[in-house]
């Protein structure tokens, strides 16, 4: 058996690493997401005003569940569309 | 089994003959009032039609705000954003004028403000949201000048 550190690969393994991906509002320490800041929401939709998933934004479930109850109510009100192109 | 499942049966419908035939005791009415007297924080956020002069503005959200403090209930704070366009046409209407009233009131009151909120016509939509402890505090911090915006600290 060969140890650890006498393997030698023929292609370099790639080294670069993602940093991981971490809730904003739990780090900041956020507890309430308002509805009525559009500029803020935007950040959580795509260009059609779509919300973004979680496995992207990063969110925990408990602040995603949040972010999506505070654009659905900014939709109802009018501050973001419900659907557009070129929302960015 | 037949004869249990028949034993269980017999046994709710006792359990629930003895809720029913229960005879009213001192403590549930209290228990309504109670419910009632509960306060909670609210906020109210309505669009006006954008064909409101100014006074009929103005006098819209005195309306709205006397009616408020008559049924028991205290505002905090009002905002009136003015005309704003719309993301998407409301009766055929693409600005509308926005206002933001916060307020704290008993519990039963908000069907009564959404009856007068629908029978108003110059009021085009309406929402009513809950606050919890947090959403005061972040209101109330905003009211004062603190830069706590959520966009700017998790702006990154």
């Amino acid at each position: 058996m060969a140890k650890g550190n006498e393997i030698k690969y023929l292609t370099a393994i790639k080294a670069e690493k993602r940093p991981k991906k971490y809730c904003r509002f739990k780090k900041m320490g956020i507890h309430y997401i308002d509805y009525k800041d559009a500029d803020f929401l935007k950040k959580f939709l795509n260009e059609q005003g779509k919300l973004l998933p979680r496995r992207i934004t990063g969110n925990s479930l408990k602040f995603q569940r949040k972010v999506s109850e505070a654009v659905k109510k900014a939709r109802q009100m009018a501050i973001l569309p419900y659907v557009t192109d070129l929302l960015k | 089994m037949k004869k249990r499942v028949i034993f269980f049966c017999k046994r709710l419908h006792f359990v629930r003959k003895s809720i029913y035939l229960r005879s009213p005791k001192k403590g549930d009415n209290q228990f309504y009032k109670q419910k009632n007297r509960k306060m909670s924080n609210y906020e109210l956020m309505v669009i006006f039609t954008p064909v409101l002069s100014e006074d009929e503005y103005k006098a819209a959200q005195k309306k709205y705000e006397t009616l408020v403090t008559d049924n028991g209930g205290t505002v905090m704070h009002t905002k009136p954003w003015g005309l704003k366009s719309l993301a998407y046409p409301i009766a055929k209407k693409t600005t509308g004028l926005y206002w933001v009233m916060e307020y704290s009131a008993p519990t039963s009151f908000n069907e009564k403000l959404k009856i007068q909120l629908l029978r108003d016509e110059s009021a085009m939509r309406h929402m009513f949201t809950v606050l919890d402890k947090y959403a005061v505090e972040y209101n109330a911090k905003k009211r004062s000048g603190v830069q706590h915006s959520s966009s700017e600290n998790a702006g990154q």
